[in-house]
């Protein structure tokens, strides 16, 4: 039970005009201080939606249907507004995917960060100002004297990211929910980031849910891995484990299809098909319809997680069949 | 010291130093030319009766109808009243009812549009609903409507045109809500635990509010014209107040003969109609972060 965060059997539907899309289906996991975690997946597989229901910032249409998400021994799912108010930002933060969008254009970056750190702490704004330009220089912004009262246009991509990062660690939160913070930024500004969070996280001992569709930066990053699928987790283990002794169809077609700069390994292996409709999923494995292995039976039985080995868990119903 | 700085920045004002406002005036000159000329109108409107000529409501036969002359400048009307004189006076009259008319209604309408348009759900339909009904109306049936309801006069005009203004800008602040609550530094700033109104406070209206601004600046216009609609109505400013409308309206009978007198109060509407406007666009590029 050391665990910052447990996410139990969350479900996050949303209500669409055709029916009920399961943007979040029976989600499991933990976070313990210290370690990041990656959820891996393709668009639209419920990695955002799991980390947005986390917050409880899930969109109008969507609904936090079931399952629990204990932070502290207590359930925030059961929380009043005025609880989860003083719980967002500052035990929890997320950064988001778009720097470009995720600041607030009208207002100068170091008011931003004031605004975070006033809206939670009694401080006054001269010593939040003074805490704003720390934390903007604990995230690599130089100058940070200068640049706190620029607005977020005169800012760069990267460090725009990284100054979402100092507002989301004003509070020095217990969980930072990394929403593909890396995604919209170029190969050697994600590398920079990366290491920042690395280095924040070792130095304040949050623990860390990183979203990505990356398995490089997965690799790069994280201690273990829950891969998403359809709203689903299909496999989660310890990272090394998951790359060397992955036990499901999905995973392993997702490794096949990362480009390798430098290898001769020939053609990319695609997963073939498309990500299932959320609106009409199989009544099976989500994955039952481009899985090469798949039998009848994965296609008529609900699939759930079951153990590899301790720490290691698979919902392919084959995996023993396939790999031992 | 900090304060100032701090609030400076935040409405945008440079310090005031001669080379950025020459910079400004290079790169905005509607917002430099608006400014000045807003100003010269309010001056009007505070001075305009010291510096006229000529009492605005005292008759004198034996002037009647004269054309514009070096005794009045722009001439006079049918009672002998210099023009000149009337249409200064009546610049502090119209310039009041289009602050009026704007400033109470930009205020509810904000506020109202705001809270519409963030927590939708029940509030929203009402509001959205009472909007609906009151567009359905045209504009100056309603206004009239809600004159015979309080009765004519220049108090009950303001309250019937601001119980008809507030609705374009709550439309108008709703729709941009609409957009802005779902943009990403919204939902950042909820994910931040930022209070409901702290959110609509600091993170939408002052991303918002630019277009209610510009709005309010050719609103004045309107409200300026429908005041003097209302007065040659007679359910607005009552004869013999000079009002630039009511002089339009007395001139009409002479307008092949004496055109002079609705040029004048037309063309005072009219330098007062640009003057806003100027005003109105040069702030709508300025109040945007990345032109400043």
């Amino acid at each position: 039970m050391d665990e910052v965060l447990r996410v139990e059997n969350l479900k996050t539907y949303f209500t669409a005009h055709d029916g009920v899309v399961k943007a979040v289906d029976d989600v499991s996991f933990s976070v313990h201080p210290g370690e990041v975690l990656g959820l891996v997946g393709e668009s639209g597989s419920g990695k955002s939606m799991t980390c947005r229901s986390i917050m409880r910032v899930v969109p109008p249409a969507g609904r936090i249907v079931g399952g629990h998400i204990y932070y502290g021994g207590e359930d925030i799912l059961t929380w009043p507004d005025s609880r989860l108010k003083a719980f967002r930002g500052s035990e929890v933060s997320m950064i988001l995917q778009e720097p470009m969008t995720a600041l607030n254009p009208v207002l100068s970056v170091g008011e931003q960060i004031v605004e975070t750190i006033v809206e939670h702490e009694s401080i006054a704004r001269t010593d939040a100002l003074e805490r704003a330009i720390e934390l903007l220089r604990l995230v690599g912004i130089p100058g940070p004297e200068r640049r706190v009262k620029e607005y977020p246009h005169e800012f760069s991509g990267g460090m725009r990211q990284r100054a979402m990062i100092a507002i989301a660690l004003a509070c020095r939160p217990q969980i930072l929910l990394a929403d593909e913070p890396t995604t919209a930024l170029d190969v050697t500004i994600q590398d920079q980031i990366i290491r920042l969070v690395q280095s924040l996280q070792a130095e304040l001992g949050m623990g860390v849910v990183w979203v990505t569709h990356d398995l490089g930066v997965v690799a790069q990053i994280c201690d273990r891995v829950a891969v998403m699928y359809a709203g689903q987790i299909m496999e989660s283990a310890d990272v090394i484990e998951l790359f060397e002794n992955s036990r499901h169809p999905y995973t392993h077609g997702l490794m096949e299809s990362i480009p390798r700069t430098g290898s001769r390994q020939g053609q990319l292996i695609p997963i073939p098909g498309q990500p299932p409709n959320l609106l009409n999923l199989p009544p099976g494995c989500p994955f039952a319809p481009r899985c090469r292995y798949a039998t009848e039976e994965c296609q008529a039985q609900r699939v759930s997680l079951r153990e590899v080995s301790p720490g290691h868990l698979s919902a392919c119903i084959r995996f023993e069949e396939i790999w031992d | 010291m900090a304060t100032i700085t701090q609030t400076q920045k935040r409405v945008g004002i440079a310090r005031p130093d001669l080379q950025g406002l020459v910079r400004l005036s290079r790169r905005n000159p509607a917002l430099i030319i608006g400014i000045v000329m807003v100003t010269l109108i309010f001056l009007l409107a505070i001075f305009g009766p010291a510096l006229a000529p000529y009492d605005p409501i005292e008759t004198n036969y034996s002037a009647a109808l004269q054309p514009p002359n070096a005794d009045h400048w722009l001439g006079t009307d049918k009672f002998g009243r210099d023009i000149f004189s009337r249409i200064l006076y009546a610049t502090r009259v119209n310039l009041k009812i289009g602050v009026i008319c704007v400033t109470f209604p930009f205020m509810f309408g904000v506020i109202a549009g705001c809270i519409s348009g963030y927590y939708g759900g029940l509030v929203d339909t009402l509001l959205m609903r009472l909007v609906d009904i009151s567009v359905a109306f045209p504009f100056y049936v309603l206004v009239i409507s809600i004159l015979a309801i309080l009765g004519p006069g220049v108090r009950n005009m303001y309250i019937a045109l601001s119980i008809v203004g507030w609705i374009a800008y709550a439309k108008l602040v709703r729709g941009e809500v609409l957009i802005a609550k779902n943009l990403e530094y919204v939902l950042a700033a909820k994910a931040l635990g930022y209070s409901d109104l702290r959110i609509m406070a600091s993170h939408l209206l002052p991303n918002i509010i630019n277009s209610a601004i510009v709005f309010a600046m050719s609103d004045v216009v309107l409200c300026i014209l429908a005041g003097s609609s209302l007065g040659f109505l007679g359910l607005g400013v009552q004869a013999p107040t000079p009002e630039w409308g009511v002089m339009i309206a007395d001139g009409r009978e002479y307008i092949t003969s004496a055109p002079w007198l609705s040029f004048f109060p037309g063309l005072a509407i009219a330098i007062v109609g640009v003057s806003f406007s100027l005003l109105g666009d040069g702030l709508s590029s300025f109040l945007r972060p990345t032109d400043r």
